[in-house]
């Protein structure tokens, strides 16, 4: 299945009932997929909105009244929505969000790129507040983060955002799909609105003009983002266990620096890969963990440095972090990395055990 | 034998109003209650405030409220029908919020046919951000952002909103109010009724734009603003059936 194809269908099956949506390359496919989804479910809701903002603010409004809802979109249109992400997350509703990200800043082009790393992992619009990242690599986890990130944004009542690129959603991948959830059996949500029959009525705000009650609300917040940071930080380690030199890579670029890790494998080189699969919280205990053992790590991304600030932060100085990146929609070919990682291994004199 | 003649609705808090002497939201507010009240629709009533000084409506409209970022109430109101289709879904919205930043949300949602209601408050300035121009604001004018009056050439004419949402094939009843007097007081009120009644029959879009006025940043007196709707404001914005076809489709 194509990688849109794939979230949407496994947002479907994931009991997602509620999708807004406006038209927006490299995406197209996510939108168009859920359009004939949702028109097949009898509780099933697509509406093409007239803007970015517009489909945002509907899937607050679905959310307030309990929908598992989903919008998507690509880096010019996840900018215009991020007044909503902002709202999503103070007024602690669920709502799954897909990044398909393309070239930027500005126009850019329509070409696979992660320079929207900084915008998504730092909350991305105004206010102190962070969103879970989802950052698949693979058609499967395309589906397997998918579910997740309902349940994820359901759980921690917040905004959850998957965070893949044009080679995601265009490369096409067997999938084992789960079934379809039974809606019926979710956790009751205690909190939506559905008109006051037979309790008090209930209030979904944001505007805390009480500067103490404000604060309070950001420390609750707070508290919440601490408790998803030590229960789902989570990545994936590949041929680390001997390493002298480990890549680190997410999305698409992993799979790139698999591909050049292999390669290097063959000449003798000893290098792995830490992938974080969530970016946000990002998972820095277990990179520490690596930097008992390993003295050099080089991060790969598909933009000009960005994740590389989190690696630095994780490791607190105590091994060589080192930076290699092509912005601007260029996908590096695994050749391209495995002569940066042999010539880095050689400079860095990394050869002896 | 004493009867009761009159008294708080029950879907109004028993909360004293932070409005300004003279301002039309109270009143407003009220009549919205009433209409709760006697159409039965507490119970299924979710209202999506906005952004300005009806933000805190929650402070005194007994039913479910969820707020929405500044403008953008039709397009939460819509996420919140479509998924609740039998609920009463209703927003409650002033001129800048509804003819300036959030234009687009509300024109597509009523031209969608969204089978929700507008309670649009027109008091010609953006009120709890001090008094700059709204689109609304007419022409000569005083404003905090138009000294010397609302200059056409250089702000813009009054934008008629409910006249433009009138075009729109999925709108249905859009109607012009004020709240100056007893009399449009009372059409007011049948106003917010027929738009209810719209929405419970699943007839589509429907609007009260109701004129109220604002002493404080108009700088007058209560009265002399309530005489100032009567004589000015519906000179530019008469108070009319804008659009109904409630009758053709029921």
């Amino acid at each position: 299945m194509r990688g849109s194809h794939v979230i949407a269908e496994a947002a479907t099956r994931a009991g997602c009932r509620f999708y807004a949506g406006y038209p927006i390359t490299p995406q197209n496919e996510l939108t168009e997929y859920m359009a004939g989804a949702m028109s097949r479910l009898e509780d099933g809701t697509f509406i093409q909105a007239e803007s970015e903002l517009a489909a945002i603010n509907m899937v607050i409004g679905a959310s307030m009244a309990g929908a598992r809802a989903m919008t998507s979109s690509s880096s010019p249109g996840i900018s215009l929505k991020q007044e909503g992400i902002s709202y999503l997350a103070a007024q602690e509703l669920p709502a799954v969000i897909v990044n398909t990200m393309r070239g930027g800043p500005g126009l850019g082009n329509i070409a696979p790129s992660q320079g929207d790393y900084f915008q998504a992992t730092r909350g991305g619009g105004h206010g102190d507040y962070r969103t879970i990242v989802l950052a698949p690599a693979s058609g499967q986890e395309l589906a397997d983060l998918t579910r997740k990130a309902f349940e994820y944004a359901d759980d921690y009542r917040t905004p959850v955002i998957i965070l893949g690129d044009g080679m995601m959603g265009q490369m096409m991948e067997p999938v084992e799909m789960e079934e379809p959830i039974d809606l019926r059996k979710l956790p009751p949500k205690p909190w939506i609105l559905d008109g006051a029959a037979k309790r008090p009525s209930r209030l979904i705000r944001s505007l805390l003009l009480d500067t103490s009650v404000e604060e309070e609300h950001n420390w609750k917040l707070f508290r919440k983002y601490e408790s998803i940071t030590r229960e789902i930080s989570r990545a994936e380690t590949y041929q680390t266990a001997d390493a002298h030199l480990v890549v680190v890579a997410y999305g698409t670029a992993s799979r790139i620096a698999k591909g050049a890790i292999k390669k290097v494998r063959e000449m003798g080189l000893k290098v792995g890969l830490f992938r974080p699969i969530t970016l946000w919280p990002f998972p820095k205990g277990a990179l520490l963990e690596w930097s008992r053992r390993v003295r050099d790590f080089l991060v790969f991304e598909m933009s000009t440095g960005q994740m590389v600030e989190d690696v630095k932060l994780a490791l607190e100085g105590r091994s060589n972090v080192h930076f290699y990146g092509r912005p601007g929609g260029i996908v590096s070919t695994p050749d391209e990395i495995a002569k940066e990682i042999n010539s880095l291994y050689h400079r860095q004199h990394l050869e002896e055990d | 034998m004493l009867k009761k003649v009159f008294q708080r609705p029950k879907y109004l808090k028993k909360t004293v109003f932070h409005y300004c002497p003279g301002c039309g939201h109270s009143i407003i507010h009220r009549l919205v209650a009433e209409v709760i009240e006697e159409l039965d629709i507490g119970e299924k009533a979710i209202c999506v405030p906005p952004a300005g000084c009806a933000v805190l409506a929650y402070n005194y409209i007994d039913v479910d409220m969820g707020e929405a970022p500044h403008g953008r109430g039709a397009a939460v109101a819509t996420g919140l029908k479509r998924t609740l289709p039998d609920r009463i879904i209703f927003t409650y919205q002033g001129d800048g919020d509804i003819a300036a930043i959030g234009t687009a949300e509300t024109i597509h949602a009523a031209n969608r046919g969204e089978n929700i209601t507008v309670i649009f408050v027109n008091n010609g300035v953006y009120g709890m951000t001090g008094g700059q121009m709204a689109p609304t604001t007419l022409l000569g004018q005083n404003s905090t952002t138009t000294p010397g009056g609302r200059d056409q050439a250089r702000d813009g004419a009054p934008l008629d909103l409910s006249q433009m949402l009138a075009i729109a094939m999925g709108s249905v009843y859009i109607e012009r109010t004020a709240v100056n007097s007893p009399k449009n007081i009372r059409r007011t009120k049948r106003a917010i009724t027929k738009a209810f009644r719209t929405q419970i029959e699943g007839l589509g879009f429907s609007l009260v734009e109701i004129i109220s006025p604002c002493p404080t940043n108009w700088k007058m007196s209560p009265v002399d603003a309530a005489k100032w709707v009567e004589e000015v404001c519906t000179k530019v914005f008469p108070l009319k059936v804008i659009k109904d076809e409630v009758g053709k489709i029921a």
